[in-house]
């Protein structure tokens, strides 16, 4: 080994020591943990799997999540899609000042839009449901998502359009057969920054659900319940957190990089 | 069959991009629109394409307005400057493109493609994707797509301009036989004087957004009807100077001067605009008639069998261009002799009289 790969190797290790704690811990009992320090588990057990698999207030926690995360993405990226053609296409009025708009969007924090969204969503009865937590997400998810759709779209030259007009395209037609697998790679990525920032939301989730649609997130904070401290229970439902963002990244993987040479992720 | 434009203009906000012009474009043969970067070839396409719209004026295709048509409708084709291929789709994909798009049958399409695809030597890549390809065969493939759809209007926009030079000779040698017996208006823009030359047909010289000259392309070359049309249509620039003519003799001042004689001797005497292209300036004497006129030379270039060098007379820089190798000295004196028969002369409004 030489001497230089040491030091990344160091940083890998602090970067994956967390997770490996977690994943550990999701195996040990809840007695362990609590009874010191120990590096790999002493009993290996997967009751806290069990639980999460069997009983319904936890793994419908992870189907709520799912749920609103892929309608909020699939929100995002339709929204976004035609929006993004706008401004990378045509000089409109005030384009560049609601461009700019739309990105500081993404700035605010989301406790600052916690209280209106629940006031509002109360009285349009939308609370506690999926739609709900998509269409908040939809706040900072649509403005990324047409800040990346617009890099890639940049990238491709108005002469395709053009042409394809020329060829005989109509316009939608031209939009769904020739301009979306164009910029596939960039839907791509788009999508994956909505699921990943929806997935990884709490402060809105959680303020906007009680019962029927409440999100994984909020169900893994409490961290006492009846039973007293269940931490094996809750490094298990973390460890299951990190699965759907493996999957989606191991889908884009080759379209990540093409994204931040863009200059927009 | 026709392709007329009538005193159509394009602005953009307070912007003119083209002034009012009128083109009549017959079938058959090429139409070249020749100009500068930025004089307006691309936005007249796209107007004739119906990619942008007429701010005033009217086109007609075969005698029926299409000036609000789309571009959809009018049954044309477009070769851009750069390879715009359909990237996700196989040569013959792209190919087959707008023939699909119209609905046509299956049989018929397989058999223009594979006769356009000859036609271009594609047959072997049909299969590849427009990235898998060089600059070339991509050029070729999107020149098959236009041929392919038996158009009414081709236009191709400078289309061998990202082409490295042997390419774009050889493919520029195809270009007349491709379109040659098809019965489409084929409109070619281009920069270069050259090109307009070897490509032959009809001649539009383009400036600052508007025609300024259109007709046969060697009638223009051989008789430019205004100075900036001269100077469109000549590549190395054409020289230019002002003179005085007095009876039958044109004084340039540097002591040169010549006498005149045919339509230019009945010309008024006063202030003209003399032009001469660099090839009928020599350092070498092959007439009695030629103009002696001594300059500094500034700067030489050797380019095969041909000498070219610009040289200072006074406030004003000429160009020679001659066959052969000249032992020309930079900062030195150099004798040359111009040719008065091949001299243009303009009015001081740029209008040319003799």
């Amino acid at each position: 080994m030489q001497k230089r790969s040491i030091i990344p190797i160091l940083y890998i290790l602090f970067l994956m020591l967390p997770i490996y704690w977690l994943v550990a811990m999701s195996f040990k009992t809840t007695q362990e943990i609590l009874g010191g320090f120990s590096l790999f588990p002493q009993t290996w057990t997967l009751a806290s799997y069990k639980t999460i698999f069997t009983d319904p207030t936890w793994y419908w926690g992870y189907i709520n999540s799912i749920l609103y995360v892929t309608i909020n993405t699939v929100i995002s990226v339709t929204v976004a899609l035609p929006a993004a053609y706008a401004f990378s296409r045509y000089r409109f009025l005030g384009d560049k000042q609601l461009f700019f708009w739309l990105l500081t969007n993404r700035m605010a924090p989301a406790a600052v839009f916690a209280l209106p969204f629940f006031q509002l969503y109360s009285a349009m009865e939308l609370f506690d449901t999926h739609i709900a937590v998509a269409l908040a997400h939809c706040l900072f998810n649509i403005p990324l998502a047409v800040w990346i759709l617009e890099g890639f779209m940049g990238g491709v030259p108005k002469e395709l359009d053009e042409t394809a007009f020329v060829d005989g395209y109509s316009f939608p037609r031209f939009f769904t057969q020739i301009f979306l697998p164009t910029i596939k790679a960039g839907v791509g990525v788009a999508a994956f920054f909505c699921f990943m920032f929806s997935w990884v939301e709490l402060l809105l989730a959680k303020t906007l659900t009680a019962v029927y649609a409440k999100p994984i997130a909020a169900t893994m904070t409490r961290t006492a319940s009846s039973a007293g401290y269940e931490l094996g229970l809750l490094a298990a439902a973390g460890t299951l957190t990190i699965i759907p963002g493996a999957i989606v990244i191991w889908f884009v993987r080759n379209y990540i990089a093409k994204g931040f040479a863009l200059g927009r992720v | 069959m026709a392709l007329e434009l009538k005193a159509v203009t394009k602005r953009v906000g307070q912007v003119t991009h083209i002034k009012e012009t009128s083109l009549a474009l017959e079938p058959g043969r090429f139409n070249v629109l020749l100009g500068e970067t930025g004089s307006g070839k691309t936005s007249l396409i796209k107007l004739m394409a119906g990619l942008d719209r007429v701010a005033s004026g009217q086109i007609l295709m075969d005698g029926q307005d299409v000036t609000g048509m789309s571009p959809q409708k009018r049954n044309i084709s477009l070769v851009h400057q750069f390879f715009v291929n359909y990237p996700h789709m196989t040569v013959f994909d792209n190919i087959a493109s707008p023939l699909r798009v119209a609905g046509m049958a299956k049989s018929e399409i397989q058999g223009r493609v594979e006769a356009a695809a000859d036609v271009l030597q594609l047959r072997p890549m049909l299969q590849r994707r427009p990235h898998e390809l060089s600059g070339g065969q991509q050029q070729r493939t999107a020149l098959a797509r236009a041929i392919a759809k038996e158009s009414t209007a081709v236009f191709l926009d400078e289309p061998l301009a990202n082409l490295d030079y042997k390419l774009r000779e050889e493919l520029r040698d195809q270009l007349p036989d491709l379109f040659a017996g098809r019965g489409a208006i084929v409109v070619y823009a281009t920069s270069e004087p050259a090109e307009a030359l070897m490509l032959g047909g009809k001649t539009a010289l383009m400036q600052d957004g508007h025609v300024t000259q259109f007709g046969p392309t060697a009638e223009i070359y051989r008789k430019p009807n205004t100075l900036t049309s001269a100077r469109v249509f000549s590549d190395p620039p054409i020289n230019s100077a002002p003179v005085t003519k007095t009876g039958d003799r044109m004084e340039l001042g540097h002591g040169v001067g010549w006498s005149v004689t045919g339509t230019a001797a009945g010309l008024r005497d006063g202030a003209y605009t003399v032009a001469v292209r660099p090839n009928y300036v020599s350092p070498v004497r092959s007439h009695d008639a030629h103009v002696p006129m001594t300059g500094v030379v500034q700067i030489t270039e050797l380019s095969g069998s041909e000498s070219t060098a610009h040289f200072r007379m006074g406030t004003d820089t000429w160009v020679s261009l001659a066959p052969g190798v000249h032992p020309y000295r930079v900062g030195e004196d150099h004798q040359f002799f111009m040719d008065p028969a091949h001299c243009f002369y303009f009015a001081p409004d740029g209008a040319l009289v003799a």
